[in-house]
């Protein structure tokens, strides 16, 4: 279920579609592909109307979760497979043919493997032959629906990268999916953030992180919580004391402050923002993690560099360095 | 340098699971109690013949043109029945339609049916008095009490093989392959020929044959259905229920012992090429 929205990607992009799942980019990946029709709206493809181009002559790459490849086929007959259902007279020589699939297979890392069936290779090695299959067809663009969605951690990472690599080689244009932040803010040129079907924020992944256009998108691209505040004078107001954060203009009265846990910092109680007793900590690469228990049983996690340790049981005071208010 | 000790070659290899010798022992007497012992049995009582006995027996005109017939028409029984099991397979697995459970359940009834029932019945329709006989006649054919009716009932009674050994496998096609297949630009077309249809040839095959192993030894509902007339329309099976009620045991044992050999042989090629289709297409 999508809602009316316009998505605007440029020629040469890498675009990352960022949500929670059943957020809708699966359903607009697959409605740009044509695998999918929507009730009402367009896809334009540089400015050709697509909306009603049936999926075979659209020219878009498609790979999938779980890489669709063709078990039946060696490695090489997958990766022809686009240039050999071309109608006659459109279709390259065998020769040509021969000469693309060993240059994509060598874009691949995986020369040796032409004649290897997909039941014989890896995860990773099988979503790489899925991706030299889309690319062979040289598409307009080219769509990835949570690509290494199926792979595990470290796999997934070596792929990121070594995406990456490619489209800057190729400068393709892509749209892949994604419901790892992480994974959306590494790889893409700008993010668009969906959720329920709403397009929330469109930007660099600096961008979306460090003015996140709702409280959703700030929420779904890492931990944060929230503050009962009030914004008086152009300021954002907690417990009465002043914080650094700017009051949208023309917002009064009680808000919602938004704060991510590098923004609060740990302070003698007398001259904090808030109070709470540490319930627990542990160390995690250099950093220390706190756990802090709010007199009203709300929980938080304070970071803070690894030097003064915090007892379970003790008071502390937390200050307010940054967060995030929404009108 | 001494050469490593060639590695003897062992009958049964290292498992976790115990216990090989008593299982393969067990299924082994079992294979021979209920399988090969009545086959042995059968080759026994027509070697009594002779080499030379056979061959006469094989020779006979009417020996041969039944054995033509029985193996001719189930060739052709179950060509048709494959490729018309396949079609109603696709259709129950990959539609939704009201009725459909109830469809998929009549499927199996020829599996059920006792033969003489089905044959009585389709004599009844086919004979050129009957519902769809009659309007066979009126285009020139005749269906019953030739080997056009030997055929429909091969065809009848080879169908649920054919349906049942595909149904699974079309169920189970990956429709993400499909959706990929049609993203690099394929036609439909395309997409059946090269990327739905060769996984599904293995199972097609196997369908073939288990059809055509039933046509071969499909007696009851052929007999009524087929006028056997001989050189005409008269089945080896009936040949050997002939013999036998004219006690002569030597013959119908030789061409129960032919047509073994025929059907042996049959499977086989079938069983061969379906191991190649499976190394060529069959990599899951």
């Amino acid at each position: 279920m999508l809602h009316d929205f316009n998505l605007d990607v440029r020629a040469g992009e890498l675009l990352g579609l960022l949500g929670p799942s059943g957020s809708g980019k699966t359903t607009l990946l697959r409605i740009i592909a044509g695998l999918d029709t929507p009730d009402r709206g367009r896809i334009l493809f540089g400015g050709d109307d697509a909306t009603f181009l049936p999926v075979q002559q659209r020219a878009v790459g498609f790979v999938f979760q779980h890489y669709a490849l063709f078990k039946h086929m060696s490695v090489a007959d997958n990766i022809a497979y686009g240039l050999n259902a071309r109608k006659r007279a459109e279709r390259p020589p065998a020769q040509e043919i021969k000469r693309r699939v060993g240059e994509l297979l060598d874009l691949i890392r995986l020369s040796g493997f032409a004649d290897r069936y997909p039941s014989q290779l890896s995860g990773g090695q099988r979503q790489r032959i899925a991706l030299a299959r889309a690319l062979a067809v040289e598409p307009r663009v080219l769509l990835l629906d949570e690509p290494f969605g199926a792979l595990d951690a470290q796999v997934r990472k070596d792929l990121r990268r070594w995406l990456r690599e490619i489209h800057d080689r190729t400068g393709q244009t892509t749209i892949f999916v994604t419901h790892d932040q992480d994974e959306a803010l590494e790889l893409s040129d700008r993010v668009a953030v969906l959720d329920k079907g709403r397009l929330e924020q469109v930007g660099t992944p600096d961008e979306v992180q460090e003015n996140p256009a709702s409280a959703t998108v700030l929420r779904f691209l890492g931990d944060a919580i929230e503050v009962e505040a009030i914004a008086e004078g152009g300021r954002v107001r907690v417990d009465g004391k002043p914080t650094p954060v700017a009051a949208p203009a023309g917002l009064i009265g009680p808000v919602k402050l938004f704060v991510r846990p590098w923004q609060l910092q740990l302070v003698e109680p007398a001259t904090a923002h808030l109070t709470g007793t540490v319930r627990s900590s542990y160390r995690s690469q250099g950093r220390q993690r706190i756990e802090v228990g709010r007199p009203d049983g709300g929980l938080l996690i304070v970071e803070d560099s690894d030097g003064e340790r915090y007892a379970a049981g003790r008071e502390v005071g937390l200050r307010i360095n940054g967060g995030y208010v929404f009108g | 340098m001494v050469a490593p000790p060639r590695p003897k070659r062992r009958f049964r290899q290292a498992s976790v699971i115990p216990g090989f010798g008593l299982t393969f022992g067990y299924t082994l007497t079992c294979l021979g109690l209920v399988v090969l012992l009545p086959l042995a049995a059968l080759v026994a009582k027509a070697s009594g013949l002779g080499l030379s006995g056979i061959w006469y027996v094989a020779t006979d005109p009417r020996v041969a043109s039944a054995l033509r017939i029985s193996f001719g028409v189930s060739l052709l029984a179950a060509l048709t029945a494959s490729v018309f099991g396949f079609l109603v397979a696709w259709v129950l697995t990959r539609y939704r339609f009201p009725g459909r459970k109830l469809v998929d359940a009549v499927v199996d009834l020829p599996f059920a049916l006792p033969t003489a029932v089905a044959g009585i019945a389709l004599a009844s329709l086919y004979a050129p008095n009957g519902l769809v006989g009659a309007q066979l006649a009126r285009l020139g054919i005749q269906a019953a009490y030739t080997p056009v009716g030997i055929f429909i009932a091969m065809v009848f009674i080879g169908l649920p093989f054919a349906v049942r050994t595909v149904q699974p496998l079309i169920a189970e096609i990956d429709k993400e392959v499909e959706e990929a297949s049609a993203t690099l630009g394929a036609t439909r077309w395309t997409t059946l020929i090269k990327v739905v249809l060769p996984p599904l040839i293995p199972a097609v095959l196997t369908g073939f044959a288990l059809a055509f192993a039933r046509g071969v030894g499909e007696y009851g509902s052929i007999i009524f259905i087929a006028g056997n007339l001989p050189y005409v329309s008269e089945i080896a099976p009936l040949l050997i229920v002939i013999k036998l009620s004219e006690f002569d045991y030597g013959g119908a044992a030789a061409i129960a012992t032919i047509m073994l050999g025929i059907s042996f042989l049959t499977l086989l090629a079938i069983n061969l090429i379906q191991a190649w289709s499976r190394r060529r297409f069959g990599y899951v």
